[in-house]
């Protein structure tokens, strides 16, 4: 019966999350323990549910199952008394059937200890995203692979070895104390937001993997936005992401080219998705203080790229003061690069040039091939266009995408022929 | 837990540090250790004289190789260490910060591999 097993599949990623918390806190932060167990709740999902039906409650079934599952190997490996008594807390000592009744704030607790475990700065960023995207998204390890180009084996031993470290090192399976929050947030946040970036930049690798890493990124954001209403850069992240990816659909043209923001057909922009990180970015504002922070200020960004039905429209003045802002939270070369061509746009490619030739004398965008299509563009506006053609070709000798190669060799085309 | 905190630092940068601030160093030191001391979380801890002192021994095919200097030529050397008892590696970062050389230098943390009692320890986790 393969559309049950498809039902269950989904059942199975969908609740991975919830169900992988509740596990790893019941087996005393042994993710290896959570994860064997649940794989065997799965397999008994599978023989269960095309004769039974498809519980009421999925999850609660799964989870009850991996519990039992859990504390029979506990038990053939006789590990200690308390680690058994934690697994059996609030089962029915005497219950044969699998139905658990999940008190809802406990699930919560769960779910961000688990998120602020997976993302503990003692833990390297690849393993950190790695072991969100395995045990939070329930990426199989094959597509956590493939997403980030690296061979299957590879990921497998990064994920034994972040494993072992969190059981070695003593990392605590907690929501972090409050004096250690702010940090502990700013490295969640990070690994939220690079997966998503992975999944939104289509450098390379398999488009599937990666729309699915985005709306992975996404679902993570909700989950946190959900379990930490209260928190300005949550939301801010979060209405980010939703700002950007409203975009998705236009900025990617019939054959796979990416199509810039002035030249995407905003029709094709994603309204819900829009209104949805809108509303999210006031309560940020409202709950936040100024100075806001860089997620906050990046949606605000966004949001006003957004807010403008054509590209004459956007307003560019407020978007270079934020990149100001921006700049003087996240010092960074290419902060300092946007801005410059927020203020091109709002007062002329002259301003933007200027400030290009600050940033060129400083010499760390020099690799950097969005540096040189910048100031290939301005010139391109000023009309200069041998000095445009000559800084589109140093674009072409450092970029990596193909779609955004072709985007390049065209503009330089153009400016060959052009006088 | 059992963690080791060992404190690596430049010896260049020591030796050229003038004596007056040596000192206030060195009474940083001494409250950093009385109040470990009096956490109850200080298992041991030492000071360890330069690696110019230093002194490597091998033995490769039953012949003891004693040779002068440390193991390996790194920019920041170890100049001492501290054992300490935490609930979790939280707790022995919050150790490792406070001790003084990390603000010069770096403090790794490394958890004791608890051969014999490693039932104890994973007690302790849950």
């Amino acid at each position: 019966m393969p559309e049950v097993r498809e039902a269950i599949e989904a059942v199975f990623r969908r609740e991975h999350g919830i169900i992988a918390a509740a596990l790893v806190r019941a087996a005393g932060g042994d993710f290896d323990a959570a994860e064997d167990a649940l794989s065997e709740a799965f397999e008994l999902a599978l023989v269960k549910w095309p004769e039974d039906g498809i519980p009421e409650n999925p999850a609660a079934w799964l989870t009850t199952a991996a519990r039992r599952r859990a504390i029979d190997r506990a038990r053939r490996s006789k590990v200690l008394d308390r680690k058994l008594d934690s697994l059996r807390e609030g089962l029915d000592p005497a219950g044969t059937d699998p139905e658990f009744p999940e008190q809802d704030g406990r699930l919560e607790d769960d779910r961000l200890r688990l998120i602020f475990t997976c993302c503990h700065p003692a833990i390297d960023m690849e393993a950190r995203v790695a072991l969100t995207l395995r045990t939070l998204g329930g990426l199989a390890t094959s597509e956590v692979a493939r997403a980030f180009l690296v061979p299957e084996p590879t990921l497998a031993q990064r994920l034994v070895r972040v494993k072992q470290k969190i059981r070695d090192a003593g990392i605590p399976y907690r929501i972090p104390p409050r004096e250690l929050l702010p940090e502990r947030l700013e490295g969640v946040l990070a690994v939220i937001y690079l997966i998503f970036n992975e999944g939104y930049s289509a450098s390379a690798g398999d488009s599937h993997v990666r729309a699915e890493l985005s709306s992975e990124s996404i679902r993570l954001g909700e989950v946190l936005a959900t379990l930490m209403p209260e928190e300005p850069e949550v939301l801010g992240l979060l209405a980010l992401m939703l700002l950007h990816d409203a975009r998705r659909e236009a900025r990617v043209g019939p054959s796979g080219e990416l199509v810039l923001l002035e030249e995407q057909d905003r029709s094709r922009w994603d309204r819900a998705k829009i209104a949805r990180g809108t509303t999210l970015l006031d309560r940020a504002l409202a709950l936040g203080e100024a100075p806001q922070g860089p997620y906050v200020v990046q949606a605000a960004i966004a949001a006003l790229h957004d807010a403008a039905s054509r590209p004459e429209e956007t307003d560019w003045e407020e978007i270079a003061a934020l990149y100001e802002a921006l700049g003087q939270q996240v010092p960074s070369p290419v902060v300092a690069l946007n801005h410059a061509v927020a203020v091109a746009m709002a007062r002329g490619p002259r301003a933007g040039l200027e400030r290009l030739a600050l940033l060129e004398a400083d010499g760390r965008l020099e690799r950097y091939h969005l540096f040189h299509a910048a100031r290939a563009d301005l010139f391109r506006r000023e009309g200069r266009s041998r000095e445009a053609a000559a800084a589109y070709r140093a674009a072409l000798a450092l970029v990596e995408n193909a779609a955004e190669r072709r985007f390049l060799e065209r503009r330089l085309e153009e400016m060959e022929a052009t006088p | 837990m059992r963690y080791l905190l060992l404190i690596y630092g430049d010896e260049k940068v020591h030796a050229s540090v003038p004596p007056a601030e040596m000192e206030t160093v060195f009474a940083e030191y001494g409250r950093f250790t009385a109040e470990l001391g009096a956490s109850g979380r200080m298992l041991g801890g030492e000071p360890l004289t330069p690696t110019s002192t230093a002194t490597s021994v091998r033995v490769r095919s039953g012949k003891t190789l004693v040779t002068d200097g440390p193991f390996a030529e790194t920019k920041e050397q170890l100049g001492g260490f501290y054992m300490i008892e935490a609930s979790d590696l939280d707790e022995a970062v919050k150790w490792a910060a406070k001790i003084p050389g990390a603000r010069f230098g770096t403090i790794e943390v490394r958890p004791i591999w608890e051969i014999h009692k490693k039932g104890v320890t994973e007690a302790g986790r849950s």
